[in-house]
């Protein structure tokens, strides 16, 4: 190298060019974990701490699901920095979560020099290859003149279209690289790629059409709502077709829990109205959703008499697994209010009491008991009913992976949208805690709450080091039934209770809580749920509350692995 | 649906790591790809792939969108063999003693539409290009008078009904998508070209 004494003022490395970029881009929050490879980046933070705060997190996966959480609820690009090859092979769980559940990252992983590439040198992985089936884009960079193109063309495809993650493998020797910096230009164009499909007005018309002349129709919503920030749009086809409503778990809180049109949730552990209805509806229009087996059952009986409308903005997803009868591409915040426009007013008054008389069935059958218990032990559901009367429906609730994941999106009340963070295609245990810090960041302003059970807790609890470090300000509960419960449910009911590996032992939280910093408390009896709940809503900075809770409890409604919507079982 | 032959056509950038991000989308479906040509097309630092898989349409179509969600991938077509012109190349290494002596070469040469391509003194690279049965018909002849190596091609396609895709490329320079970029078939149900 030569030493030159004079640095021209657009001299910079690959790194100060990485996180120059980072700036340009809007990005506040980085979530990492430092290494070898990636050492010139870190180096280069240093020096940029005022502008770009790094949380340290414990575990990559932990970092990226912080920085999933952040995505989730800021709306934003979740961005998480990891070194080469074990640092890079832990973000794996992560980018599979965010790719099925389109969540925009990037994710900068540090690389051995360019020169040993394929050498088997000291944590070399052939990062691109193993994260190519799990990220939208990914990128090797081997020369830091590269970084500014590659970085705009990385945060445009992570957050355009359906969103999703994307991975930049940038090698050590183009971190420290200087390279003559012309400047960032954002970029909004890549001639290969089409965010976007165009919206093609007849369709809008002929979809009106079907809804107009519907007398059974019905709207199941996803996350394409959330992620296409057409909540208003949405909620002004809802109230003007006047038609009922129902989400996926990724669709949970875009128009509110209590909207007299919105008919509960779909799906396995889903509402009974809703699954049933599906199978009686004569016109189904699906926005922003993806028609995930979780969601239909068995795809030969499902919806079989209606006419399908699917409204979505990635082509691939139209008649993908359910056979539309009118496909709608596009950006539904665009397509939408071309929709409202179109359809007519109506009252249904009949097809409404149907749901009605439904979710009479479901309450007196599983709701009122799961909500009021008169056994001496708590349930699930109890707990996310007096956490509502606290909340007011205005926290965001994160939850990681089993029965309590289920009870929490049933049962909790959301008001505001982007306010239900939670692993639904992967179905991540582990998920929770890091994604509740992450979401933390991404609403600040917002009281964040992680519901967590006593098995996925375990799998990411070094993550209250993060918490402790960064003061981040959470509430955890575990609902603790001292089994992996919904493993433990499917042998009760489909393999005669022989309960193999599901009985679960744990520590002792609020000691392990304690040893963090964190206060904390566990709880068994129902007179102090409440009080404790106040207690921890009410404390300043991070809280953990374990709850116990009744060991055998089962999640109902549940349509069977296998079977058809209209096979929901009440118990 | 029945399966058949398709032959998808892939227009890509050219990008490394593309070829895996493709063959990922049949692998991870299980599904054998029978044929596969890559190559610069026409156009400038645009490629094209030639893949050819058995399969139901319906399969297919969803195969094809998947491709092209690729970010960069800019076109897939999908065409049955009946919707296509295609080929592909064999060459034949014998002894040109063995030849020279049982067979005979003009013969063989004519009927077979075949070509030597080399003439040493100790061996002989003949060439054929045609649909798998042809080729495969001229190794069966040669067989007996101990073909040394064989190699074959993977197929290549040109699409019977089509402008090209130059016209296309246009469109995908444009910042905004213009009307035929993203076609489907429900618009196109009355024409011969399937695109999406
Ligand atoms: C990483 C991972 N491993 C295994 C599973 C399978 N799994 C789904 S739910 C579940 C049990 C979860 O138990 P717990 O965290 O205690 O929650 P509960 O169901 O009791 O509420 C398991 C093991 C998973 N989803 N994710």
């Amino acid at each position: 190298m030569t030493e030159k004494s004079v640095k021209s003022p657009v001299e910079l490395s690959g790194s100060q060019a990485l996180l120059d970029a980072l700036i340009i881009e809007g990005v506040d929050t980085i979530f990492g974990y430092p290494g070898g490879a990636i050492m010139p980046i870190y180096d280069a933070l240093y020096d940029y701490n005022d502008r770009l705060n790094h949380i340290l997190v414990r575990h990559e996966q932990g970092g990226i699901h912080a920085g999933q959480g952040y995505a989730r609820t800021s709306g934003k690009v979740g961005v998480v920095f990891a070194t080469s090859g074990p640092g890079a092979t832990n973000l794996i769980t992560g980018l599979a979560d965010a790719q099925i559940d389109s969540t925009p990252l990037v994710c900068i992983t540090g690389q051995v020099f360019a020169h040993l590439l394929g050498t088997d040198a000291f944590q070399e992985t052939d990062v691109i290859n193993i994260t190519t089936p799990v990220t939208k884009w990914n990128y090797q960079v081997t020369d830091a003149s590269e970084i500014p193109e590659v970085i705009a063309k990385a945060f445009y495809i992570a957050k355009s279209g359906r969103p999703g993650p994307v991975l930049i493998d940038i090698t050590k020797n183009a971190q420290i690289q200087k390279f003559n910096y012309e400047g960032y230009t954002p970029c909004n164009h890549i001639r290969s790629y089409r965010p976007k499909p165009i919206v093609r007005p007849q369709y809008i018309q002929q979809a009106a059409e079907l809804i107009n002349q519907a007398k059974k129709p019905f709207i199941i919503w996803g996350q394409g709502v959330i992620l296409g920030s057409a909540e208003q749009e949405f909620k002004a086809f809802v109230e003007k077709s006047g038609i009922p409503a129902a989400w996926t778990i990724l669709g949970a809180g875009a128009i509110p829990t209590d909207h007299p049109l919105n008919v509960g949730m779909l799906g396995m552990h889903g509402n009974y109205g809703p699954n049933v209805l599906t199978n009686e509806c004569d016109v189904l229009i699906a926005i922003g959703m993806r028609f995930d087996d979780r969601v239909t059952g068995r795809l030969d009986k499902y919806a079989k008499q209606a006419r399908v409308i699917h409204l979505d903005i990635d082509p691939a997803e139209i008649d993908k697994n359910v056979k539309s009868t009118v496909p709608v591409w596009g950006d539904c915040k665009e397509t939408l209010p071309m929709l409202t426009e179109l359809v007519e007013r109506k009252v249904l008054t009949e097809w409404h009491d149907k749901f009605k008389e439904f979710t009479r069935q479901e309450v007196e059958a599983v709701i009122h008991d799961e909500l009021n218990p008169t056994s001496d032990e708590m349930t699930m559901g109890e707990v996310i009913k007096q956490l509502n009367e606290l909340t007011k429906g205005d926290a965001v609730i994160v939850t990681d992976v089993g029965q309590h994941q289920m009870v929490a999106c049933r049962y909790a009340n959301l008001n505001k949208t982007r306010s239900n963070v939670t692993s639904g295609g992967l179905g991540t245990m582990g998920f929770a805690l890091p994604a509740a810090i992450g979401a933390k960041f991404g609403a600040q302003e917002r009281d964040v709450i992680a519901i967590i059970g006593d098995g996925g807790f375990q799998m990411t609890l070094q993550e209250l080091g993060t918490v402790m470090q960064s003061k981040v300000d959470i509430k955890i509960i575990i609902l603790n039934n001292r089994f992996l419960g919904m493993v433990r449910q499917w042998q009760e009911l489909f393999n005669e209770r022989r309960y193999s590996f599901v009985d679960i032992q744990s520590p002792d939280f609020v000691a392990v809580a304690a040893a963090y910093g964190i206060g904390g408390k566990c709880i068994s009896d129902r007179a102090d749920l409440q009080p404790a709940l106040k207690e921890m809503m009410e404390s300043k900075g991070a809280y953990l509350l374990e709850v116990m809770v009744t060991k055998e409890n089962n999640v109902f409604p549940m349509v069977p692995q296998g079977c058809s919507v209209s096979e929901i079982r009440l118990k | 649906m029945e399966k058949q032959e398709f032959n998808i056509t892939v227009y890509t950038e050219n990008q490394i790591g593309l070829l895996n991000r493709i063959a990922i989308i049949f692998t991870r479906r299980k599904i054998n790809i029978d044929s596969l040509n890559t190559s610069p097309s026409e156009i400038e630092s645009i490629h094209r792939f030639n893949i050819v898989i058995t399969e139901s349409e319906d399969v297919v179509r969803k195969l094809c969108r998947q491709i092209e969600k690729q970010v960069e991938v800019l076109k897939v077509y999908y065409h049955t063999n009946a919707d296509v012109i295609w080929q592909e190349l064999a060459l034949y290494k014998v002894s040109t003693d063995v030849i020279a002596e049982k067979v005979s070469v003009e013969r063989l040469l004519r009927e077979n539409g075949a070509r030597a391509v080399v003439i040493r003194k100790d061996y002989t690279v003949f060439e054929t290009t045609g649909h798998r049965e042809e080729t495969d018909n001229l190794i069966s002849i040669l067989q007996p008078y101990g073909l040394i190596e064989f190699v074959r091609s993977a197929r290549v396609a040109i699409i019977k009904d089509s402008e090209g895709f130059n016209s296309k490329l246009r469109e995908f320079e444009r910042l905004e998508p213009g009307e035929d970029v993203i076609e489907n078939e429900y618009l196109n149900q009355g024409q011969k070209v399937f695109s999406m």
